[in-house]
């Protein structure tokens, strides 16, 4: 097992390389000029440019530009904006509020998505489950975007006139309650897969030979269902969130920018912008560990739900 | 009107007259998209304490679903009982309240299927797969059921079962797991056992030791054995009678010896005769010919007339009664003395 992991990590460093390599490579085939745009409208002095141009090694090579990244990377330093903020400060605060908004949707869709799905499998082929499985329909085929804008309206602002503040419309004041809506709005295509992934899981493991002879030993049927099944039924599950904990950080930009959120979602579209290399390649080597450790975790996961499954 | 009680389950010791077990005029059908299924047209047999019964017949007769509707763990819907009755020392199962019904299944009567791998949790261990017996119906403590079930997989002969008791099914070969399954069945004791093809999946040389077990388990404790099969090699070695079912009827019973020695229905000897001999080595194998009975829509007369080379006339219009041929014996055949006289040997 410690060997496994072990070999899994030395295998997410050539990953993580060839990432930031690409992303390196694309933010500086982006055409304009990072010190021309800090200055905005006015003209800055030759000489100034020609020392700032020095200091970030911008008139280097591209693959030598490459290289000073790579081995600051390595020490733990992701190097300066260029308006001199350390790029780790910067996105240990943007990381932060993304990582409370990917984990309140993750939550969301493990509760609703599997609670729905348990219930709809239970309930098959009576109106329940034709009404959830027609909700999910629906919930896949909206796009976030008007989803985020239609529940913001309905629950954040006309509820908040009818005199019921639940949910905040944007911002981070509010605590944890902040990030209800757009957890729900980020997690929304999820929830929806998830329902109907954990309604065919359970409703195939239902017909299983095992579960015809849980029921011959004269088992509950709360206890058939409950133990027998779900334990068995939940393993596809676990994969399928470890695998969209990645997604939903990915697709934190829409919701950040709707919700007005401060995270890296938002920080990402605004340091395109300013080709700022080093935030941008920063946000997605830290992207790319998140997927590689979150795929990581849910292997070992799965070999501990399933016992079939050993990793040597 | 005369009001019918509510029946009462008898209590183990019950000093029974009738029979441990009697299915009697049995039907179940299956409402599927096609049309009803009629599984099961009318399935009698009965079973003693200590007594085997061997279930014979093609694949799709209604073995298993005859069993399953004995266990109640027939899904209904889509399955109903229209008719019969189960009487489980002398009480009718079938209208007997869930919570009694609860009380024999897995208990007084149990069953083990034929496939081990696929009947077992694969996400337990196997013990906690036995001993969930005794947590669940005797309320013992983990630590006392898992005892018990370490018990019970050396009763079963389990190899080393102090050991292997955390193991996964997956971990076993194929005949321990079906070990396994019988150990979980009669962890409880139970009055019948039910085996619906427990060597089918096993090689030669295992599936003579799994009977050999069941033989034994079953003399050590009384239990009657249902044993569904295919085998009639193994049922001339355990069986004390033998039921033979097609296309959802029983259409001969009799004792062992008697079926061996003469068949009485045209069906039965035709898988008689579909048994290499060695005498006949080299001859081409003897099949019945046509094809198995279509359940959603059955044929008049006797279901086996489109295949019976002693058709008559009225086999096509009237269907046979199980006629009583004997103190112990039965066949579903018009014609079944010139069957019987034609295969005495
Ligand atoms: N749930 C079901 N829905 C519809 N038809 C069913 C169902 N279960 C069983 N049947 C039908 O009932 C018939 C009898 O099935 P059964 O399993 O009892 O056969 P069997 O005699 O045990 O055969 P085998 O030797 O193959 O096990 C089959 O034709 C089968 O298709
Ligand atoms: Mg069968």
């Amino acid at each position: 097992m410690g060997r496994y992991i072990i070999r899994r990590l030395i295998q997410a460093i050539p990953v993580l390389l060839g990432a930031t390599l690409l992303i390196y490579a694309i933010v500086f085939a982006l055409p304009g000029d990072p010190i021309a745009a800090l200055a905005g409208e006015k003209r800055m002095d030759p000489n100034i440019v020609a020392i700032l141009r020095d200091q970030y090694h911008l008139n280097d090579p591209f693959i030598v530009q490459y290289w000073y990244y790579l081995t600051g990377m390595f020490g733990g330093d992701f190097g300066k904006t260029f308006a001199g903020v350390p790029v780790t400060d910067l996105m240990a605060g943007k990381f932060q509020v993304t990582i409370n908004l990917a984990v309140t949707a993750l939550v969301l869709e493990a509760v609703i998505g599997i609670g729905l799905g348990l219930y709809a499998a239970l309930r098959r082929g009576r109106p329940a489950d034709s009404l959830i499985l027609a909700s999910t329909l629906v919930l896949i085929s909206i796009p976030t975007l008007v989803t985020g804008f239609v529940l913001q309206l309905l629950l954040g602002v006309k509820l908040k006139t009818a005199g019921i503040d639940l949910f905040p419309i944007a911002g981070v004041t509010e605590g944890w309650r902040s990030y209800l809506l757009p957890g729900f709005v980020l997690a929304g295509v999820s929830i929806a897969y998830l329902t109907r992934l954990t309604r065919t899981s359970l409703a195939e493991t239902l017909r299983a030979d095992y579960i015809r002879t849980a029921v011959a030993k004269g088992l509950p049927r709360r206890r058939v269902v409950g133990r027998h099944a779900l334990r068995n039924a939940l393993i596809p599950l676990v994969t399928f969130l470890g695998a969209d904990l990645g997604t939903l950080m990915g697709g934190a930009v829409i919701t950040e920018t709707i919700f007005n959120l401060p995270g890296i979602g938002q920080q990402l579209f605004s340091s395109v912008h300013l080709r700022e290399q080093s935030v941008v390649v920063g946000i997605v080597t830290v992207l790319v560990l998140v997927y590689i450790l979150a795929n990581l975790v849910v292997d070992l996961l799965y070999a501990v739900l399933d016992p079939r499954i050993r990793y040597e | 009107m005369k009001k019918t009680s509510t029946p009462v389950l008898p209590a183990r010791t019950a000093p029974g007259d009738g029979p441990l077990l009697a299915v009697d005029d049995l039907h179940v059908e299956f409402a599927t998209r096609q049309g009803v299924v009629k599984a099961v047209n009318g399935v009698s047999y009965s079973l003693n304490p200590g007594e085997t019964l061997a279930v014979l017949g093609e694949s799709g007769s209604g073995k298993s679903v005859t069993a399953q509707a004995i266990m109640g763990i027939l899904d209904m819907p889509p399955a109903r009982i229209p008719r019969g009755e189960i009487r489980f020392r002398g009480t009718d199962l079938l209208r007997l309240p869930e919570d009694q019904r609860a009380q024999v299944r897995g208990q007084r009567i149990s069953m083990i299927f034929q496939d081990a791998l696929s009947a077992l949790n694969p996400v337990f261990t196997v013990g906690w797969q036995i001993s969930e017996m005794f947590r669940v119906h005797r309320g013992m403590s983990r630590r006392d059921a898992t005892k018990k079930a370490i018990e019970l997989m050396d009763r079963v002969r389990i190899p080393a079962a102090r050991q292997r008791v955390n193991d996964y099914p997956h971990q076993f070969s194929g005949g321990m797991r079906q070990r396994i399954m019988i150990a979980m069945a009669i962890a409880l004791d139970p009055e019948v056992l039910i085996a619906d093809e427990p060597t089918t999946a096993l090689d030669v040389t295992v599936q003579a030791q799994i009977m050999e077990l069941l033989a034994e388990l079953q003399r050590e404790s009384n239990m009657g054995l249902i044993l569904i099969t295919h085998d009639l090699g193994v049922v001339a070695d355990v069986a004390d009678k033998i039921a033979v079912m097609y296309g959802g009827r029983i259409v001969e019973n009799a004792l062992v010896h008697d079926i061996y020695r003469s068949p009485a229905h045209p069906y039965t000897k035709g898988l008689l005769d579909s048994i290499p001999r060695v005498d006949l080595k080299g001859q081409e194998l003897y099949a019945i010919k046509g094809m198995p009975p279509n359940l959603l829509d059955m044929p008049q007369g006797c279901a086996f007339h489109p295949r019976c080379p002693y058709r008559q006339d009225n086999c096509v219009t009237d269907a046979p009664p199980l006629y009583e041929i004997g103190p112990t014996r039965g066949s579903a055949c018009h014609y079944w003395r010139e069957v019987f006289d034609d295969s005495r040997r």
